[in-house]
């Protein structure tokens, strides 16, 4: 049915960036490591990052509960966090139902 | 911030490069990693997070207007988590 691919990877990004566009391969890994590293820096900051076409990716605060150590069965806190979600844009969602 | 916002910081800090070019990039980018999805692979950026894809099985749906069953085929659906920095990034002050 559906055949197994690979993990895609930073270095595969780069690739296609430097076989598409000619850019060395140097220069196409330090550009994917900047996409990462704006969209990294903006969450940081507690801005979501919003690309159309692709997704969403949303900051979350949750607050303080109660946890368990699934080990040993003992409560612990669990600390007040920030999480990051991501939600696929309706392209995407159909892409990837459509399959490729 | 948005994809506008992306690609102007990133056109910013690339003088070398023209504007055309950086989107070419960020088009690239975000293709391709919808298109690994697409084939039902997994898009792994250590650091940042790993993009995936889930199988939700089928299910007897509702139209929530008639209250009518609907059937609702398997199908996969996307998937991300976040990375152990950028975990760790989100939570520094």
């Amino acid at each position: 049915m559906m055949r197994s691919v690979g993990t895609l990877t930073r270095a595969d990004l780069a690739e296609t960036i430097n076989r598409k566009l000619g850019f060395s391969r140097a220069e196409s890994l330090a550009l994917v490591e900047e996409i990462l590293a704006k969209m990294c820096n903006a969450m940081a900051t507690g801005e979501n990052v919003k690309i159309s076409g692709f997704g969403t990716f949303i900051l979350r605060d949750k607050r303080e509960r109660v946890g368990r150590n699934p080990k040993t069965g003992i409560e612990v806190p669990i600390t007040p966090r920030r999480v990051m979600t991501f939600r696929a844009s309706q392209k995407l969602k159909d892409r990837i139902t459509k399959g490729a | 911030m948005i994809r506008s916002e992306l690609l102007e910081a990133l056109t910013a800090d690339n003088p070398d490069l023209r504007p055309d070019e950086v989107e070419q990039v960020a088009d690239i980018f975000f293709e391709e990693i919808g298109a690994r999805l697409a084939e039902g692979g997994r898009v792994e950026l250590r650091g940042f997070g790993t993009f995936s894809t889930r199988l939700r099985n089928a299910r007897t749906g509702r139209n929530p207007r008639t209250g009518d069953p609907v059937d609702v085929p398997s199908k996969r659906v996307p998937y991300f988590k976040p990375g152990k920095e950028m975990r760790e990034r989100l939570n520094t002050d």
